[in-house]
């Protein structure tokens, strides 16, 4: 098991570098001239050809491609992502709180959605075939197909202008969490409950279950052993889908005006700071190969076949 | 001798197509008796079996009569029912790999299922020493690291055993054993139904036997049942039928006698490479 998880972490090492350099790659071969870029947000009023040169030496961008590359992944490994373009500040001290709420947002919507999918999941897969399978299949079917952005302007119009129940936008307390939460919540659980069924489904047609049924064992037992086995499925998808609700808040924190990365990326894509979009684009990739060898190696560890023979 | 369970006009239905499985079969088991049902794949043996069991997955419904002792159980409450299943009918299966719960070692299946049916009578030891006594009369040795163990671990014939040795704890008055040889190889086959002819002979209780292998069927049991496409086309003694099969079906059976299918036997073959992986 040791060595599964060395392995593991390891073969994640390799992935996040060809990652980071896509992002680098990408982003450079964007027409825009950076040093022009730059010149333009600082609101320089006329741009000469000089002052490209110069600003291009000041940033390095004169150097050759392979050690602009070097450089900023060691800085980035110290968390320095260099300056924004536009406000010259450090782009860890704007994405930094950024991610931190972010970060907050998508816990609080992650949990809200892994108990529903679970309840609702489990519920439907006892209940197959009947009312309630299909009503709570049908419902949600409704509700993942509306698009959240749309979802969001209802809510806020009833809910904070109308009735005046909750704020409309920021992140001021508790309450602001609400109205997100549960936009994001209704978009994600509708899909991730339906694999919480299949996979209980699947297990109830086992033949541990006919077993146990046929030595007298109560419901209630059989049902835990069924859930144990069919939770090791969803743990692996919910791994995955914590950095996708991580990255998707982007259309939510714009609407709830939510001062998260979302937000932030946003506004640097508007203005072409690159440093920011970078930092972006790699925490987020650092995130998703965190959770899926976390989740994983959890997976692993749930399951006494592969545990063992490792 | 008199009837230990009788099923009258058994009827199975699956309600999602109206398509007709089991129709109208009706038959007894004996006192200390083994009954084999043979016939094709498909033919409702399974079926069979578990409407008696009262299991059939959700979507199939049941009619007629099963008399056990003279008890009507398709009218008991499902608690009751429960009570029966395991201490008075007993199932083992084909697969014995699939039958435990993978994320579990094997005693935990065994103690949540003694710990049951006899948590108010028996003392807690006395019980695991009858699971250790029973597992050791199957030829399993080491008893307490097989309990550690997870079905992986296990071969399919050692599975197969502790089912067995689990049903010589429970004292049940009926076996059902529904094809519990066909997963196994050759010699893993020849020591499992060694153990079921020994487990008839110590405990003197009925069975019902569920077999591919005529082999099998001649060595263990008193009477068969030869079904096809959910109904019974013959019976009688296992003897009369090896001897003098009068339904054509049965005459088929018998003169290839070793395979009830080409079909099946290649895929049985298929899944008993599976099983051993
Ligand atoms: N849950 C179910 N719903 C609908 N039809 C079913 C169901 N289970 C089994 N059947 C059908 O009932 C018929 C009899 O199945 P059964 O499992 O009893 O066959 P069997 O005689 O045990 O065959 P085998 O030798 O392959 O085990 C088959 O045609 C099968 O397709
Ligand atoms: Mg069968």
């Amino acid at each position: 098991m040791g060595r599964y998880i060395i392995n593991r972490v390891f073969i994640s090492i390799p992935l996040l570098l060809i990652i980071s350099l896509l992002t680098f790659v990408l982003i450079n071969l964007s027409p825009l001239d950076p040093a022009e870029v730059v010149l333009q947000a600082q609101g320089v009023p006329k741009i000469t050809d000089e002052l490209i040169a110069q600003t291009k030496e000041e940033l390095g961008m004169d150097q050759p491609f392979i050690l602009r590359y070097f450089d900023w992944l060691v800085a980035s490994l110290q968390l320095d992502f260099g300056d924004s373009y536009v406000t010259g500040k450090p782009v860890w001290s704007l994405i930094g709180p950024a991610f931190l709420n972010t970060f907050k947002l998508t816990f609080v919507s992650s949990v809200v959605i892994i108990v529903m999918s679970i309840l609702l999941g489990v519920i439907c897969a006892l209940k197959e075939g009947k009312i309630v399978d299909k009503s709570v299949r049908g419902v949600s079917f409704f509700l993942t197909a509306m698009p959240s952005y749309w979802l969001a302007s209802i809510m806020i119009w009833y809910v904070s202008v109308k009735f005046d129940l909750l704020p409309t936008s920021g992140m001021d307390s508790y309450k602001s969490y609400i109205l997100p939460v549960i936009v994001i919540t209704i978009s994600y659980a509708g899909i991730y409950f339906r694999n919480v069924r299949t996979s209980m489904i699947s297990n109830l047609n086992e033949d541990y279950v006919l077993y146990g049924r046929a030595c007298g064992l109560p419901e209630k037992k059989i049902t835990v052993h069924i859930l144990r086995n069919s939770l090791q499925v969803a743990i692996s998808i919910f791994g995955m889908a914590i950095p996708i609700i991580l990255g998707s808040t982007v259309v939510i924190e714009n609407i709830f005006a939510w001062p998260g990365l979302g937000s932030l990326s946003v506004k640097a894509i508007l203005s072409r700071d690159f440093p920011i979009i970078q930092a972006y684009v790699l925490i987020l990739a650092a995130v998703f190969v965190l959770f899926n060898t976390v989740s994983d190696i959890v997976n692993a560890a749930m399951n006494p076949k592969i545990r063992n023979d490792l | 001798m008199e009837n230990i369970l009788e099923v009258r006009n058994l009827r199975v239905w699956d309600l999602n197509s109206d398509k007709v499985l089991i129709a109208n079969n009706s038959f007894d088991l004996r006192r200390s008796s083994c009954l084999a049902i043979v016939g094709e794949s498909g033919s409702g043996k399974s079926i069979t079996c578990r409407s008696i069991m009262r299991l059939n997955g959700s979507s199939l419904r049941q009619s007629g009569e099963i008399l056990f002792k003279g008890e009507n159980l398709t009218t008991l409450s499902e608690k009751k029912m429960r009570r029966k299943r395991g201490r008075k009918l007993c199932m083992i299966l084909q697969n014995g790999m699939s039958a435990f719960d993978p994320s579990c070692v094997i005693g935990v299946h065994l103690k949540e299922t003694l710990a049951e049916h006899f948590d108010c009578d028996w003392k807690k030891n006395e019980i695991e020493e009858k699971m250790k006594l029973a597992m050791e009369s199957v030829m399993l040795k080491n008893p307490i690291e097989i309990m550690n163990k997870y079905p992986h671990q296990l071969s399919g014939g050692m599975l197969q055993r502790i089912m067995i040795a689990l049903a010589i704890v429970l004292e049940p008055d009926i076996i059902i054993a529904d094809e519990p040889t066909t997963a196994l190889d050759t010699v893993s086959q020849f020591e499992v139904v060694e153990q079921f002819i020994q487990l008839r002979k110590k405990m003197g209780c009925s069975m019902i036997f569920i077999s591919h292998d005529l082999g099998v069927v001649r060595k263990i049991a008193d009477e068969v049942l030869v079904m096809k496409d959910g109904e019974i086309v013959e019976r009688g003694p296992t003897e009369a039928i090896f001897l003098k099969p009068e339904h054509k079906y049965t005459k088929y059976l018998v003169s290839t006698r070793l395979a009830l299918s080409e079909n099946f036997k290649k895929l049985m073959r298929g899944e008993t490479i599976v099983a051993e992986s």
